[in-house]
């Protein structure tokens, strides 16, 4: 049975439609990408996984039960964490709380202060600076050992690069083992094609609110990616 | 002039009890309480009834009253100012205007227009002699004492407790920190009975002080907001700099001729929104 | 050939910009009717019924103006008091020093609250929000406070109209209710033919998205000093119709933030942001005066309450409850694409 499951989710803003029936699995272990266009819905189905968006009660499944439209403070104590996109991390609070506030779920779990400034040795040179005051890769940081902190199965990363220059970018995807290493799940929502296909097993390629493609990471070819990506 | 400084820092004392309960209203859920003065009066004339049934310290009668006081102002935000909240600030504001004025007209049809104050046991007329000609009254003093108190009080909660990370992060992001298994509205009524209970203390020691009629509450407001305006929003020591500042401007507006004392505050307190509208300690966010 | 496009001319082909329907039309005769028909009123009707038409007259102008600045210039106040008093004072000086006829000072007065209006603004401006509200309430007392230490005008305990003694009664009354009809209908076409403009749409652009509209290119500043300052000549002209139909003013009753309350009730049970909004809550408010204020505190309470749960459980006011319920639109200020 698969870990996460939606089925013929749809979401709106208000009166507009952004997800027309999007069928998602996720197996416990995996790591899976979903790749699209600015405004393809990718944010959306995250946020709908985490109760920050409407979504029917059936229409999403974890561990075989039925999740759509519990409200996050019920999704995450479940196990499911988000990443959010542009990170968020609370600007009146330092980074070592920005870290405490993740721990607000008190899920177990292998994850602590300890282990996430051992992954991020800069983040603890920098615990009592205000959260915002650092660069955006250390951010991004936070931002995924803030998620980290309750303890997740499943771990959502919203576009992870975003604003963040390649080399950042690969620092911080090289932390991605040492998430993974008990078994953690992850999703992680990218605009480049590149990182998500090298890191992932399986590939979504959302486009205008719709599954355009669906794969394995290592067989999707360039072409098939771009048709996919945009609706050709 | 030293005595006019003391005596306006002592005032300051005051308006920075009246000032806490709004700033913190304020800075966790930007709620505007315009009803603030009037649930001081409240809170006075809540004491006054109190009192006047057991006969007791008001010291002993404020401590019964607090869990009232928290009680209150956490149904009220629970139940009724939660539903205000949002981007628009008119909700809040009309529903706390329609509060004020629901409290001001119960308030006088249960103890009338008479002004009222409370037995302070001989505190408000005890003095204290400072140096060789200089005393100052021993309630005044006690203000002040209990207002720095309550500002390092609040400023520990915000900085130092899990309660006050968590007023910071909803204030901050509200969708966030209920990702993180905050619930913003039960939070939000946290704070606010808190506020309620700065709010009880400011009302005794006003009802000691002086006298508390019905209709008060809104010139409580105004001393309350220009203290917070001049600090500076979103700090509390801000608040209580902006209150001595309040105090000490009204003494001496009071020294220069009785009938001026509240305008020169009002004076001072535009002049520092044109000069320096964020406030002499702003907080900044990030 | 060329052709000069209007304004409301440049849109797409085959897309119509209606402006009007024909429930608007209607209410537009019915109105023109009614204000003819209460022209008449001082041949036939009691003392009593004018004045209390023009204390109504005062409410609701008032009201009006302040339903322009928070529901469609997004500037919640309560201290438009300040106005409504300096008109008050205005008129009154014009009339008892200046040797102006006080019905010609009226209008006068509003221009010169709305002149006072920009300086204040400056100051008020630095505020946003909540504080905003607040902060014109504490310009309205610095007003209150500085007129109660103007001996001239008898300092605290205020002073009495004496330009309109040598005038009959009925005669005085007559045109003081001819006046605020006049002020009343010039109030109504003000804020109508304002939001029809293309200001009145970049209002509701600025309303609607404040960032958004800056983009588009919109000077947000300079038209919500612009509201500021009508809704300010509206304050002042609602101050001065009053206190001529008063003949005595105090600081207390002109800079009082009853105005303001008494504004804020009736937008709010009538409904923000539409016009018709005012003139609900004004009939409304006028009821519950007549029957009820006689309950005094009880009355203000019931008030008080009333309006809680409006704002709680009828966001859009009553008025505008009806309004989605029921389609009805009697002051068309929006542009229907088709």
């Amino acid at each position: 049975m698969p870990l996460l499951e939606t089925s013929g989710l749809e979401a709106f803003y208000g009166d507009a439609q952004a997800l027309f029936g999007i069928d998602f699995h996720l197996d416990a272990g995996e790591l899976v990408a979903i790749i699209g266009a600015n405004g393809a819905g990718k944010s959306t189905f995250l946020k709908s996984l985490t109760g920050l968006v409407q979504a029917p009660r059936d229409a999403i499944r974890f561990d075989g039960e039925p999740i759509g439209g519990l409200p996050p403070g019920d999704i995450v104590k479940r196990g499911i964490a988000l990443v959010p996109e542009g990170r968020r991390l609370f600007p009146s609070l330092s980074v070592d709380e920005n870290l405490l506030m993740g721990a607000n779920a008190k899920r177990p779990g292998p994850w602590n202060l300890q282990r996430l400034y051992a992954m991020f040795p800069i983040l603890e040179q920098k615990r009592d600076e205000p959260a915002t005051a650092l660069s955006g890769g250390q951010q991004q940081m936070v931002a995924i050992g803030r998620a980290l902190m309750s303890n997740p199965t499943v771990l959502l990363c919203d576009e992870l690069s975003l604003g963040l220059a390649p080399i950042v970018i690969r620092e911080i995807y090289a932390a991605m083992p040492n998430i993974t290493a008990e078994g953690m799940t992850v999703v992680i929502v990218e605009q480049d094609v590149a990182t998500a296909q090298q890191f992932s097993q399986r590939v979504y390629c959302f486009q205008e609110g719709r599954v355009s493609l669906h794969g394995r990471s290592d067989t999707l070819t360039r072409e098939q990616i771009s048709a996919a990506y945009f609706g050709m | 002039m030293l005595e006019t400084i003391i005596q306006g820092l002592l005032l300051g004392g005051l308006y920075c009890l009246f000032a806490l309960g709004q700033s913190l209203m304020f800075g966790v859920m930007r709620l505007t309480n315009t009803a603030q003065g009037d649930f001081i009066v409240l809170g006075a004339f809540g004491a006054i009834a109190l009192a006047s049934l057991v006969a007791l310290h008001p010291a002993l009668i404020t401590i019964m009253l607090l869990p009232v006081a928290f009680g209150v102002g956490y149904v009220l935000q629970r139940h009724v100012l939660n539903a205000t909240l949002g981007h628009d600030p008119l909700p809040s504001l009309v529903v706390t205007f329609g509060l004020a004025i629901v409290i001001q007209n119960a308030l006088l049809e249960v103890f009338s227009a008479d002004p009222r104050s409370l037995d302070s046991d001989g505190l408000n007329t005890a003095s204290l002699t400072i140096g060789a000609d200089f005393a100052v009254g021993v309630l005044p003093l006690v203000i002040f004492t209990v207002a720095l108190a309550a500002t390092a009080a609040l400023q520990w909660l915000f900085t130092r407790t899990a309660l006050g990370r968590s007023f910071r992060a909803v204030s901050d992001d509200r969708e966030i920190a209920e990702l993180m298994g905050l619930n913003a509205k039960q939070v939000y009524a946290l704070a606010t009975g808190i506020a309620f209970m700065l709010i009880l203390v400011a009302g005794v020691l006003q009802a000691m002080r002086t006298t508390v009629s019905p209709s008060d509450g809104p010139l409580l407001l105004l001393f309350a907001f220009e203290a917070v305006i001049i600090g500076g929003m979103g700090s509390f020591w801000g608040t209580f700099v902006g209150a001595m500042v309040l105090g000490i401007t009204q003494q001496i507006g009071f020294r220069i001729d009785p009938g001026w004392g509240i305008w020169f505050g009002h004076l001072v307190f535009l002049a520092v929104l044109v000069v320096r509208p964020q406030g002499l300690f702003p907080k900044t966010r990030g | 050939m060329t052709e000069r496009l209007r304004a409301s001319q440049v849109v797409p082909d085959g897309v119509l910009v209606e402006q009007s329907t024909r429930a608007s039309h209607a209410a537009l005769a019915i109105g023109i009717v009614l204000v003819a028909f209460a022209a008449t009123l001082p041949l036939w009707g009691e003392s009593s019924w004018m004045r209390e038409f023009v204390e109504i007259a005062c409410y609701f102008i008032f009201a009006m103006m302040w339903n322009l600045l928070a529901g469609y210039g997004g500037m919640v106040s309560i201290g438009q008091q300040a106005f409504f008093g300096f008109g008050g004072y205005v008129m009154l000086a014009l009339g008892n020093f200046g040797g102006v006829n006080p019905f010609v000072a009226i209008p006068i007065a509003a221009l010169a609250a709305a002149l006072i209006a920009a300086p204040v603004s400056w100051i008020a401006f630095r505020l946003q929000g909540g504080y905003f509200a607040i902060g014109t309430w504490v310009i309205a007392e610095v007003f209150r406070l500085s007129f109660a230490n103007v001996s001239a005008v008898g300092g605290g305990s205020g002073t009495s109209l004496t330009a309109l003694r040598g005038i009959e009664r009925a005669t005085r009354e007559s045109v003081t209710f001819w006046m605020a009809l006049a002020c009343v209908v010039a109030a109504i076409a003000l804020v109508y033919l304002f939001l029809r403009s293309k200001q009145g749409l970049a209002l509701l652009a600025i309303r609607d998205n404040e960032v958004a509209a800056e983009s588009q290119g919109i000077p947000v500043q300079r038209v919500k000093f612009a509201v500021y300052v009508v809704a300010a000549f509206g304050a002042g002209l609602a101050g001065a119709l009053y206190f001529v139909g008063n003949l005595r003013i105090s600081p207390d009753a002109a800079f009082s933030v009853n105005w303001s309350a008494f504004a804020i009730f009736m937008v709010v049970i009538g409904g923000i942001g539409r016009i018709e909004g005012p003139i609900v809550g004004a009939l409304i408010f006028w009821a519950l005066n007549k029957f009820f204020s006689d309950y005094g505190s009880w009355y203000l309470m019931g008030l008080g309450l009333l309006a809680i749960v409006v704002t709680i459980y009828f966001k859009q006011g009553l008025w505008g409850w009806a309004q989605q319920r029921w389609g009805w639109v009697l002051f068309p200020t929006q542009r229907t694409l088709r």
